[in-house]
């Protein structure tokens, strides 16, 4: 790790002293920035993702960004452009091969996963020169993240979230019930198709700073923690975003304290909110079987 | 013709232990993966995967036997996911925020061993996520052969009550059919196999070989036998183009080339026109 090598940094319980150090690299700071825009912009999206039950075809575009970096180090172009043209190229495929039944369904979006992933590993293989090796792309870095590169995700996020704003009504209600939407003259199938992009943009931009398995923690995690705590649409997706930015936060100042990847930081924070909030949920669920306590309920329970 | 065979793959120790390992795997791996993709339960098969990059690594970090850690991981999230779901079917949300956390764990145990441990072997963790099969030793394809031979009995043995339970849950339940153990037995039988997979190509890439072989066997035929048989046929074959192919072009990693292999049968099958299309889809999927 290079941090280990620049300042060995030590937590000294002085808050505004340790954030100030922290911030005085400015690698940190953007890497803060980076991290609230791709947090939010990822649990946003991811939120859908949960409600519509699509978790696996969103793990699916965001391994595919690994061949896309790959590919296109490879072929000497920026690895952004990799990342979003096989994101979005992946989400079309998964969106074309919708509604084959649930079985085809799966079987080909793990074939594609395993498809383009094996493809990564042979740009990988061809290439052999200056590509930080795939451990990077898979898990992700938050050293070295440019003021341009903040300027581009802010712009990619700010269009992902305002399309998403523009059609969350109409999505929201072809999500929970398709049928009935697509009776009132709701356009389904668009919706899908144009949702999958979205997800594909939000993955590729996700994925630069999280690496590519670790975005998909972003997208799913917060939002079942979310959903769990509230069924209130509006709210549940606040606080999927809120849940996102603090777990990336809290991540990224523990990466910086400790010499181990920020993916693994960023990841156990979202999973141990998920487990406290399934864990007071269950709880909750327990005390108001209780707490009535007509005594004849409890006998046949 | 001798020279012809001195100069074939077939006279290269590694190349019959890649054979031989690969074999064994691709036969369990189709049998396995027909199940999983009948019950569309191939996104628990891909967490599985991802679970086997963790255990191994976790293994490595600790100073075990990588493949101790592959199964004892695969298998303990198998049951995990058994139990956490209704007739051992978990929901898609809670595989996918487990093994994202998982993944990340893997990342951490990456870090762990390629910082403590003298790094002896600093490519563990690429191999372990994208397969070394043409490293793979005498003694370990002969463990690998007999593990898979061991998932492919098994799998046979249960295969009718299985195929009862899964396609229908309820009459297959009313009949004395212990569904919920079948499904959580189903589950061990994935995890141990995907443990097994991992050696030949890769955590990455082992989804392939459950998914694609089945999933072209399922396009082809209606009737569960004939779909099971030619799922492992079809891995089978997949695998040997593969690693002949590997063989040939020393540049292609093998795991590419018998992926490239799984995925070209996959499309091909949706060439065929079929005659009568099937809408049956699972009512309560």
């Amino acid at each position: 790790m290079l941090l280990a090598d620049a300042a060995a940094p030590a937590w000294s319980w002085n808050l505004i002293a340790d954030f100030q150090q922290m911030w005085s690299f400015p690698f940190m700071v953007n890497a803060f920035r980076a991290g609230a825009i791709t947090a939010v912009v990822s649990a946003v999206v991811g939120w859908f993702v949960v409600l519509r039950r699509q978790t696996f075809a969103a793990h699916t575009v965001s391994t595919v960004a690994f061949p896309g970096a790959a590919g296109a180090v490879l072929l000497g172009v920026s690895a952004v452009y990799g990342y979003f043209a096989l994101c979005v190229a992946a989400a079309l495929v998964i969106a074309a091969l919708r509604g084959s039944g649930d079985r085809e369904e799966s079987a080909l979006t793990g074939t594609v996963q395993a498809f383009l992933l094996a493809a990564g590993f042979l740009f990988i293989a061809l290439y052999k020169g200056l590509l930080e090796g795939p451990q990077t792309i898979l898990f992700g870095t938050f050293l070295g993240i440019t003021s341009t590169q903040v300027t581009v995700l802010a712009g990619a996020g700010i269009g992902v979230l305002a399309v998403l704003a523009l059609i969350g009504r109409p999505l929201l209600f072809a999500s929970l019930d398709p049928q009935v939407a697509a009776g009132r003259g709701v356009p389904v199938r668009a919706l899908s198709v144009l949702f999958l992009v979205l997800l594909g943009a939000a993955t590729a931009e996700a994925s630069q700073i999280t690496g590519t398995l670790l975005v998909f923690a972003l997208m799913v995690i917060p939002a079942a923690t979310a959903q769990t705590l509230t069924a209130r649409p509006g709210l549940s997706l606040a606080l999927a975003a809120l849940l996102a930015l603090a777990a990336t936060w809290l991540g990224l100042t523990a990466a910086y304290y400790a010499p181990y990847p920020l993916g693994f930081f960023v990841t156990s924070f979202a999973f141990a909110g998920y487990v406290l909030a399934r864990g007071g949920h269950a709880l909750h669920a327990v005390r108001s079987r209780l707490r009535p306590s007509p005594p004849a309920k409890e006998v046949t329970a | 013709m001798t020279s012809l065979l001195a100069a074939s793959p077939l006279a290269q120790p590694f190349f019959l232990h890649a054979l031989l390992a690969g074999t064994a795997i691709a036969a369990a791996s189709g049998l396995v993966g027909y199940f999983l993709v009948l019950r569309a339960q191939v996104f628990t098969g891909d967490a599985l995967s991802h679970v086997a990059f963790t255990g191994a690594m976790a293994a490595l970090a600790f100073g075990y036997d990588l493949r101790l850690g592959l199964f004892a991981a695969t298998v303990a999230i198998a049951l995990l996911f058994g139990t956490l779901g209704r007739a051992a079917r978990p929901d898609d949300v809670v595989i996918g925020s487990v093994f994202s956390w998982l993944l990340g764990l893997g990342a951490f145990f990456t870090t762990l061993y390629t910082t403590s441990r003298s790094t002896t072997n600093g490519n563990a963790g690429v191999s372990v996520l994208f397969g070394s099969i043409f490293g793979i030793s005498a003694s370990s394809a002969v463990v690998a052969a007999l593990v898979a031979a061991g998932i492919c009995l098994t799998v046979l043995l249960i295969a009718r009550p299985l195929l009862f339970a899964t396609l229908d849950e309820a009459v297959a339940a009313a009949r004395g059919v212990p569904v919920r153990l079948l499904g959580l037995g189903f589950l061990t039988i994935a995890g141990v196999s995907a443990a097994e997979a991992t050696q030949a190509v890769g955590s990455l890439l082992l989804l392939g070989l459950l998914a694609a072989p089945a999933g072209a066997a399922i396009r082809l035929t209606d009737r569960p036998y004939r779909a099971l048989a030619l799922s492992a046929v079809l891995a089978v074959l997949e695998m040997w183009t593969g690693l002949l192919a590997a063989h040939a072009l020393p540049q292609i990693p093998p795991s590419f080339a018998i992926m490239t292999a799984a995925t070209a049968v996959y499309s091909a099958t949706f060439l065929i026109r079929r005659p009568v299309t099937r809408t049956a889809a699972p009512a309560g999927a």
